[in-house]
């Protein structure tokens, strides 16, 4: 196990941080499997599992901060959300598409997370179109020399695009503070990672673009968590960016509409369940002292009570009026910038 | 004289291609002077040419089979176009927009080469549109078995484009036979390569799509025709993509509607002007004794003649009518087949 | 007041507006030496290289990173050097910056102005004369204004700043350098959406915008002097939103309507208001609601002879004003 007392203590994280982390893993697990069974229930026309990557979402937004950091994140996000702050109740009422979904208003897809208080900001489904507004993001902040950083987070088939090579180079010629995090789970839908690259490891194009790129076990909260945090010091010392390449695997299919028994063995999606993060982690949290039975008990009974009562709370609230379709096509009242 | 096989750098290449290497800088600086001062004098709208690509045009197109593989260059490959065959007086008839041209009849601006025969794709304005074309060129060439490779040229500002980067990992994914060439001369117009990129050679991209890359002195015309003729003969062979970058200098203005000294320093231009492929492949000819200084006069001769004549005739030649713009938006018949 | 042609009534609207408020910054290629066309001609010097910013040359992360400075507190103004190099941007533009205020349900929005000269009759060739209006007035979300005047350059480029919305801005290069104008010294705008009587009439009404304006203009001229027909000349200079009203209201006082636009007749805007007026005027034509705009094909050949040919110019547009005053 990578996981010893003193790689923690080079980290600087206390119990309870390492605890906090357990916790969002769990709990972004519990919220996605909540919405596959709520929409198999037929409560909501559609989901995206984020299942399997809570190590790498975790680990990297961990070391962020909340509400003042920019998070352009993608649609299989949940965990990055929910630890930069968003909460069940929000992110459940993306999934039923009630009046007060913070991220729409019921517009977007679910697992479209946005969220102004916390600059989690509103993306769409295209791929990797997010990455220049984060590049945008950082750019601003650089430019009115604000202490914030970007970070840009997106799957292994992103890189494939034109906005994905644009916005690297972009952020590589103006040395901008933020992070690309490329949660590598070796699929774009149905296509592997072999047809949509001819290279191992797409960190290696970091170069390329005059900054760092490193490759590591994206299973492994701290591995990651030890990656971010030196990326963000870079980023927020002035030296520019970092893209972390975190290798992992979606445990689920891409979406409720997907059937993934088409392009996946059961052997090789059994072999990753097998390096589960979330398990991998309670296990070196037992072995540090840090999590016993009775403590990782309470633990999950919190996290499922917690998404009981979001489901049965937001289950009640009221959907969009319906004529708020009109509404926020330009924005309203006497906002100018005049 | 010694034999040419015993040059260092000579690449194999006989004493007549040697020259003939030459001959076709000489042809590509000549049409691209000519155009710009036939637009001086107002006979055409606009010139976009290559002076100072000619070692890097020349060099990457000797090496190609002309009429089998296949050319998707950018607007200042006139170099590529006259090695390739197109001649002098198809440059002008495009510069002057006469209903000959083979080009596009005089809907595409000069220097928009295209020409079916010779397998030179038309392009278009906008910065690296066809490098995905390039590598479909490759694909439809590897799908059908074909022994034909496809090369697409661009400047060192088309490498910032989401074209360029998706072309480039999907020719690397499927191994294609194709070779990008990029002749980096230092500014994207007016922006100059550090603002362009945060790397010093961008042939270090190529890592990053599974295939080599190399950075070449781009006014080195057997440097670069070494470094083309190793590319052609990998994609030749089934083993994939290259990226070739030629160090090199534009030694004019962007366009006739560009002006330089906004943004470049004279000294520097100066400095590049020394370098000049020209001259030094010309030293680098006599030096090896491979032709004398009389030889070498008349070819700059012959050069200068063949462009006299062909502005001639292209000044003579009529222009479209003006109905055929309604021509060729649709095919007509059908698909064969 | 000063005279002005448009490109210096764009720079200065920048520049006093960059003046005014230093949240705002030019991004673009080429912009830093000044642009193509001279738009920001000695900004590096007055603001720098941070304020006035040379990008690499990739149109889609140039909108796309406009979008993110806009949500940091920063007003971007674009430049993408041709309207024809816009497209690979046009995700950026229609998915993103057109959607984002709608899709978080109003609580993101994004102020940056895209500018683009656009336009033909510049012997530009296929890529350097597209019109691209239509495109983006097809889109909720977007604002798009077409100037081809130094007065109206100057007003609605200040508006398109300060207008907390993404705007479209294209600027018909052929106008860049064609005329000069006074110009009221000092800051002033002009609304966005609001179109111009350029001309008063009363026998036919016809609504262009665009450097079909101008070329209105003359055949209006030309055809009081010759035929004694009243035209009423009216410029929408913005077409998403568009003056429905001002249009509706010329078109019922005259009875007759001749829409004139550069871009290919088929969808072009024109079409939309043709369709509006159509729709809404029925009662008062009398006349066939009729376009004069370019044939469907590419716009436009580089040669001098086949761009003429497909252009509409003041002797075609002279000529549907005849046919139509003939009802």
């Amino acid at each position: 196990m990578a996981i010893t007392k003193e790689a923690i203590k080079t980290f600087g994280l206390t119990e309870e941080q390492l605890l906090e982390m357990h916790y969002k893993m769990l709990l972004a697990r519990a919220v996605s499997v909540r919405q596959r069974v709520l929409q198999r229930m037929g409560k909501g026309p559609m989901t995206f599992s984020g299942e399997g990557h809570e190590a790498v979402q975790v680990g990297t937004a961990f070391a962020l901060r909340p509400g003042r950091d920019w998070v352009f994140a993608y649609y299989r996000d949940v965990a990055v959300a929910l630890t930069v702050g968003m909460t069940p109740v929000e992110i459940l009422r993306g999934f039923f598409a009630r009046r007060d979904d913070i991220s729409s208003g019921g517009r977007n897809m679910p697992s479209h997370f946005s969220h102004p208080d916390l600059r989690i900001v509103s993306g769409s489904a295209p791929i990797a179109t997010q990455i220049p507004h984060a590049v945008g993001a950082a750019l601003a902040a650089k430019l009115r020399k604000l202490d914030e950083i970007s970070v840009a987070y997106f799957g292994d088939g992103a890189t494939s695009t034109g906005d994905w090579h644009e916005s690297m180079n972009f952020a590589g010629v103006h040395k901008l503070p933020m992070v690309f995090v490329c949660e590598f789970n070796g699929y774009a839908i149905s296509v592997p990672w072999r047809k949509q690259a001819a290279i191992e490891n797409v960190a290696v194009r970091a170069a390329g673009y005059g900054f760092p790129g490193v490759t590591l076990n994206g299973n492994d909260v701290l591995e990651v968590y030890g990656a971010m945090t030196e990326a963000v010091k870079r980023a927020r010392s002035g030296e520019g960016p970092t893209l972390i390449e975190a290798k992992t695997y979606r445990l689920q299919p891409h979406s409720s509409d997907d059937d993934d028994r088409r392009y996946r063995t059961r052997e090789e999606v059994e072999q990753w369940a097998q390096k589960d993060p979330i398990v991998v982690f309670a296990m070196s949290l037992h072995e540090l002292g840090v999590l016993d039975d009775k403590s990782e008990q309470e633990l999950n009974d919190r996290v499922n009570r917690e998404v009981d009562e979001a489901t049965d709370k937001v289950e009640q609230e009221s959907t969009p009026e319906p004529e708020s379709a009109l509404r926020h096509v330009f924005v309203e009242g006497g906002a100018s910038n005049g | 004289m010694v034999s040419v096989k015993e040059i260092t750098g000579a690449e194999g290449l006989s004493r007549d291609q040697l020259l003939d290497l030459y001959y076709k800088m000489l042809l590509a600086r000549t049409v691209g002077q000519r155009e710009r001062m036939l637009n001086r004098m107002g006979k055409g709208p606009f010139a976009v040419t290559g002076e100072g690509h000619e070692a890097l045009q020349v060099g990457t197109a000797y090496p190609l089979k002309p009429g089998h593989d296949w050319i998707v260059p950018y607007y200042r490959d006139i170099g590529v176009a006259l090695t390739i065959g197109q001649t002098p007086l198809d440059l002008l008839l495009a510069h002057l927009s006469r209903e000959g041209d083979i080009s596009s009849g005089g809907r595409n601006m000069p220097s928009h080469f295209s020409d079916p025969r010779l397998h030179i794709v038309s392009g278009s304005a906008p910065v690296a549109t066809h490098f995905p074309h390039a590598a479909g060129i490759a694909l439809a060439s590897k799908l059908r078995g074909l022994d034909e490779l496809s090369v697409c040229y661009t400047g060192d500002g088309g490498t910032s484009t989401g074209d360029c980067h998706e072309a480039m990992n999907f020719a690397g994914v499927h191994k294609l036979p194709v070779i990008f060439v990029i002749e980096n001369n230092q500014y994207a117009i007016s922006v100059h390569v550090r603002k362009q990129f945060a790397v010093e050679d961008i042939s270090i991209r190529a890592e990053g799509y599974g295939f080599p890359g190399v950075t070449v002195d781009g006014n080195d015309v057997l440097a670069v025709y070494a470094a083309m003729k190793e590319a052609v003969d990998r994609a030749r062979r089934g083993d994939g993509a290259t990226l070739i970058e030629g160090k090199t200098y534009r030694l004019v203005p962007h366009t006739s509607d560009d002006d330089d000294r906004r943004y470049r320093s004279r000294e520097e231009v100066e400095e590049w002007t020394g370098k000049d492929p020209l001259v030094r492949y010309r030293n680098w000819l006599k030096e090896n004794d491979v032709a004398d200084e009389a030889k070498l006069d008349s070819l700059h001769e012959h050069a200068a003649r063949e462009v006299d004549e062909a502005t001639e005739q292209a000044e003579k030649a009529p222009t479209p009518k003006p109905e055929s713009a309604l021509d060729h938006v649709l095919i007509e018949e059908r698909l064969a087949g | 007041m000063a005279e002005k042609n448009m490109v210096e009534a764009i720079h200065d609207a920048m520049f006093e507006e960059m003046k005014r408020d230093d949240r705002i910054i030019v991004m673009g290629e080429d912009v830093g030496e000044g642009g193509v066309f001279r738009a920001t001609d000695g900004f590096v010097a007055e603001f720098g290289e941070e304020r006035c910013m040379d990008t690499p040359l990739a149109e889609s992360c140039i909108v796309g990173a406009a979008i993110g400075a806009s949500l940091n507190g920063i007003i971007p103004i674009a430049e993408i050097q041709f309207a024809d190099f816009s497209h690979p941007a046009f995700d950026q533009l229609v998915s993103e910056a057109a959607r984002l205020h709608y899709r978080s349900n109003g609580t993101w929005s994004c102020p940056i102005v895209v500018r683009t000269p656009y336009g033909s009759g510049i012997h530009g060739g296929p890529y350097h004369s597209q019109s691209i209006e239509a495109f983006y007035a097809h889109v909720p979300g977007l604002k798009v204004i077409c100037v081809a005047s130094p007065y109206d350059a100057k007003g609605l480029l200040k508006s398109a700043i300060r207008d907390p919305n993404p705007v479209v801005f294209l600027e018909h290069k052929k106008a860049y350098r064609a005329f000069r104008q006074e110009i009221p010294d000092g800051d002033y705008t002009i609304p966005i959406g609001q179109a111009e009587t350029k001309r008063e009439g009363s026998d036919i009404s016809l609504i262009t915008y665009g450097m079909m304006t101008h070329h209105s203009l003359k055949a209006a001229e030309t055809l009081e002097q010759e035929d004694g027909t009243s035209v009423e000349v009216i410029d929408l200079r913005t077409v998403s939103p568009w003056d429905k009203e001002r249009v509706l209201g010329s078109v019922k006082k005259t009875g007759k309507a001749l829409i004139v636009y550069e871009d290919n007749i088929t969808g072009g805007f024109g079409a939309e208001v043709a369709a509006t007026i159509a729709q809404d005027a029925f009662d008062y034509l009398d006349g066939p609601v009729t376009r004069v705009a370019s044939p469907d094909v590419p716009i436009s050949p580089y040669s001098g002879i086949l761009e003429e040919y497909i252009l509409p110019n003041p002797e075609k547009i002279a000529e549907a004003i005849r046919k139509l005053a003939a009802y």
